[in-house]
């Protein structure tokens, strides 16, 4: 049972983990579909993010390991490589125009987090 | 030329100046006229920048040349054909046919081609060996030909020619020499005098110049085996790069009967129309003004032209400063405004000289005969007075009663901001981009964007040749100034405070973690550069685990897996080898580890090993047998000491007048795992002969007949720089004592990531107040310091150790949180000699 049948058709939620096995305000990667996604944990402002785990710029698999923080009000993460760096929100890089990273609906129901893919 | 409606526009030619003009186009389209724009491209890549080409030898992949990647074509509805060049133009029906049959009809034509090598007809310029120096292809075919060489020549001394001469250099061929026609290199930039001194510094870097040398025949066989001259001398080479100048590419348009020039180039008017009003020429492919503009600013301003009249805003393209400044394998060369006024006769002038043979240094101004306006000049050696000779000559500045203060430097202490600001607002700053001072000081004071990335951003001011950077910097400082702000170094947008206020706040407070300290002190939700910096911080002060307590999500990557992520995302694991004394035992111990995970083994700069590709998830495994056979963790993550290194000393040297090596062990064990604003790297010498290069080190230690001398700020890197002398013939306790009193001290007040060579070069009063510290304890805090660095040493715990036996932190090293057994897929070597490599990035 790790596929929840959601109210969007177009989105079909999978379980990725258990919510504490994500640090606080920081993330980790899970393999969903045999896709890599980024899930971060953000503790401080009460938000979950999911985002390609593929850092754009060198096609490193490694922003999950990034630090996480924000812009103005725009969360964001750091990938550990160069220093891009790209919202949470949009999947937008904030640094270089050139990169786009795609993003993932997130839900954490009852300690689980699922992402919607 | 305002009716605009559905038009089609085609480009023939996918370089820096036919990228520019779409650039230019999509940007200035803010009104949303509807175009339709195709691309065609010779080259199989997308344009990229060729004025950095020589970077591609010294490590840059064709990936950083990139201007903007394929996918930006296509997210602003581009059609770009590569690989694809237009063969013919049927100006009747207005349309192009591609070599690949594809015809495109177009309403506008911009001709964007180019040039190419000219290869001046010498019998033997097909040669196998013989190369020209264009494309990123070009260099592939040198690169690999260079493998098997031996010696290299370049025909042709002007700038692209000293860059190939430096990229032979940089492919290690033996021999690298420079041929040229004219009695002088860069016969057009730069006047006889200067030219000595460039050859004389290009000559001690081992270049081999030859003037006056006219090329009659290329020797060899099938390749190249030598160049024979008009003088009947011969040069021997195994491979030959011609870099005698460009050719601009008209064939296309010479075919189409559009007017071209009889010596090439095709003819266009002001702006830039060729005798088909229809059809443009931009770039090095047009002759404008009776020229041939064959630098990228100008070529950028023709793309601006074009790109501004077809968006009905009538521009036109005005004579060009071809004013340049490069740096020339190491060294600087710049020339501007006119720089042979006198020679020519073009302007009556005066002419003032600087030469320093010693130093490599020549300046030449030329003055108005009435002493008032600076009408051009030269610099080798040293150009860092560019920026602001340029602009004085461009804006025509009264010059001041002693036009030699303009090149002598300010001798009178000036402030550094004072000099940018002092130019008209429209003194063009950027001129790769068009962009002057106004511009920048309204988006610094208007929009806030005081950073150089932030206006990089906003205006694309520094993105082309990069040489404007020191100017914009100043200005971010002059403005900030001017508004009153007091410029501090603060951490970033989430503290007002420098790194050296927030230690003492957090310090006085007691606070232990970064949540409070971003509530106590900060706003917003934190960032890359304050967490590493608030994490280094509380490990200097309370020296507790960095992963514990919600720690680990503040660490830079390396700290957080506590070890050093590497291309393709595994890492490296380095264990302490204090002094880089090892035994046997532990030496079979590291192999049998590193055959166990398969990894790759090289023996570091600071006499230890480094073991490469462990996976993520490996970490734990491998640092417990790692830590089974006695090792600790090296800190090769952490902004912390790494190694000192030393040599074997009297216990062995027949030279050696102490025991370096016990020295080096105890100072390893010492200060091993202390967290600092940057890493530290120590040695310890045994005798004057220096044999572990302490001088180059942060703190560094030699022996001598009486004791020990005591060397700190020392640094390697770009930018070597040589420790300087705190303390001599003192004996061991005093010196560790000192040691604790400089560290602590620079931990305390340096700025995050600044090395103790730079906070030295910044301290007020220098090491002349260093040694007032730390030796004379003026500020009376001596014994603190003493004592902070003791409770560090104290606390010492290897993180590894404690990671391994905590089943909770140990958990996180998993490359998937939902399988932690499996490694990351992606991951990929290849054979490299008998051990492997990461897979190369695209």
């Amino acid at each position: 049972m790790d596929v929840l049948v959601a109210p969007n058709p177009d989105i079909t939620w999978h379980l990725a983990c258990e919510a504490d096995a994500i640090p606080e305000d920081g993330g980790a990667c899970a393999l969903i579909n045999g896709r890599q996604i980024a899930i971060f944990n953000f503790t401080r402002r009460g938000e979950w993010y999911a985002t390609d785990n593929e850092c754009p710029h060198r096609q490193q698999m490694a922003l999950s390991r990034g630090m996480i923080g924000s812009q103005g009000d725009e969360p964001k993460v750091a990938c550990p490589f160069h220093k891009k760096t790209f919202s949470l929100q949009s999947g937008q890089c904030l640094t270089d125009d050139a990169y786009q990273i795609a993003t993932y609906p997130v839900k954490v129901d009852a300690g689980f987090v699922y992402i919607g893919v | 030329m305002s009716d605009n409606t559905n038009r089609r526009i085609v480009v023939i030619g996918n370089g820096m100046v036919g990228y520019k003009f779409c650039e230019k186009l999509i940007a200035k389209n803010k009104n949303g006229h509807h175009f339709s724009l195709t691309v065609f491209g010779e080259e199989p890549r997308v344009a990229y920048d060729r004025v950095h080409l020589s970077a591609y030898f010294a490590g840059k992949s064709a990936d950083d040349l990139t201007l903007a990647p394929e996918r930006w074509y296509a997210e602003n509805g581009i059609d770009l054909y590569l690989t694809d060049p237009v063969v013919d133009i049927d100006r009747e029906r207005k349309q192009v046919r591609s070599h690949h049959g594809l015809v495109v009809p177009y309403d506008y034509l911009i001709l964007a081609t180019g040039s190419g090598a000219f290869v001046p007809s010498v019998a033997g310029v097909e040669k196998d060996g013989v190369f020209v120096y264009r494309t990123i292809e070009d260099l592939d075919f040198i690169q690999s030909y260079a493998r098997k060489a031996r010696k290299g020549a370049v025909l042709g001394g002007g700038l692209l020619g000293l860059e190939a001469a430096k990229a032979l250099l940089d492919l290690g061929l033996e021999e690298a020499h420079v041929v040229e026609f004219a009695p002088r290199l860069m016969p057009r930039q730069i006047d006889d005098a200067g030219s000595g001194i460039l050859q004389r510094q290009l000559e001690s870097l081992g270049l081999h110049i030859h003037l006056s040398k006219s090329t009659q025949e290329i020797t060899g066989d099938d390749a190249i085996t030598g160049m024979r001259f008009a003088d009947d001398s011969l040069l021997e080479v195994d491979m030959l790069v011609i870099s005698a100048g460009i050719r601009p590419r008209d064939e296309l348009a010479k075919a189409s009967g559009l007017d071209t020039h009889p010596r090439g180039g095709i003819l266009v008017n002001n702006f830039l129309q060729t005798s088909d009003p229809t059809i443009f020429a931009i770039g090095e492919c047009a002759v404008v003004h009776h020229m041939i503009y064959g630098l990228v600013a100008p070529g950028y301003e023709m793309a601006d032209v074009v790109a501004s009249r077809l968006l009905g805003d009538e521009k036109e393209f005005k004579p060009f400063d071809m004013s340049t400044k490069l740096k020339l394998i190491g060294t600087d060369v710049a020339s501007f405004g006119d720089p042979f006024a006198a020679e020519s006769g073009t302007h009556a002038c005066r002419t003032i000289v600087y030469e320093n043979r010693a130093k490599g240094v020549y300046k030449r101004i030329n003055v108005s005969a009435d002493g008032k306006e600076l009408i051009g000049g030269i610099l080798v050696g040293d150009a860092e007075q560019y920026n602001m000779l340029l602009q004085t000559c461009k804006n025509k500045t009264i010059l001041p009663p002693d036009p030699e203060d303009l090149i002598l430097g300010s001798r009178g202490g000036e402030d550094a901001g004072a000099g940018v600001m002092s130019l008209p607002d429209d003194a063009l700053i950027c001129s790769c981009e068009a962009i002057t001072k106004a511009m920048l000081c309204h988006e610094i004071s208007e929009k806030g964007h005081n950073t150089v990335d932030a206006l990089k951003k906003s205006t694309k001011a520094c993105t082309g040749c990069g040489g404007c950077t020191p100017m914009v910097k100043d200005l971010i400082l002059g403005v900030m100034k001017q508004q009153g702000v007091y410029v501090r170094n603060i951490l970033c947008e989430h503290f007002d405070y420098t790194r050296q206020e927030l230690l003492d706040l957090v310090k006085i407070n007691n606070l232990k973690s970064y949540g409070s300290i971003l509530n106590q002190f900060g706003h917003g939700d934190g960032c890359e550069v304050c967490k590493p910096a608030v994490a280094s911080i509380l490990a200097s002060l309370w020296n507790e685990n960095i992963l514990e307590k919600g720690r680990a999500t503040i660490q830079d990557s390396n700290d957080r897996f506590l070890a050093n992520i590497q291309k393709g995302g595994t890492y490296s694991v380095v264990p302490r080898i204090p002094g880089g004394e090892i035994s046997p035992d532990k030496l079979i111990a590291i192999g049998q580890v590193a055959k166990r995970y398969g990894l790759y083994t090289k023996i570091t700069g600071g006499q230890r090993i480094d073991l490469f590709g462990a996976h993520v998830g490996d970490l734990p495994r491998i640092w417990e047998e790692l830590i089974a056979a006695g090792f600790e963790s090296g800190h090769a993550y952490g902004k912390s000491l790494r190694t000192v290194k030393s040599c074997v000393g009297s216990t062995w040297c027949r030279y050696g007048v102490q025991d370096s090596v016990s020295f080096a062990i105890e100072i390893e064990e010492r200060y091993k795992g202390i967290r600092s604003p940057h890493k530290l790297k120590s040695g310890v010498s045994g005798c004057v002969r220096e044999c572990a290069e302490a001088q180059s080190k942060d703190f560094g230690i030699i022996a001598t007949e009486k004791g020990w001398n005591l060397y700190i700020g020392g640094n390697g890197g770009s930018k070597p720089q040589h420790a300087q002398l705190l303390a001599s013939d003192v004996d061991k306790e005093t010196c560790i004592r000192y040691i604790d009193r400089f560290l602590m001290f620079y931990i305390k007040t340096a700025d995050p990531l600044t090395r103790t060579a730079t906070w030295l070069n910044k301290l007020d009063g220098g090491m002349t107040y260093l040694k007032a510290v730390v030796i004379d304890d003026v500020l009376g805090i001596a014994a603190d310091l003493e004592r902070e660095m003791q409770l560090l040493v104290d606390t010492f715990k290897c993180e590894w150790t404690e990671v391994v036996e905590n089943p909770e932190l140990r958990q996180r090293f998993a490359h998937f949180v939902n399988v932690p057994e499996q490694y990351d897929p992606t991951v990929q070597f290849d054979a490299l000699r008998d051990q492997k490599r990461a897979k190369e990035w695209r």
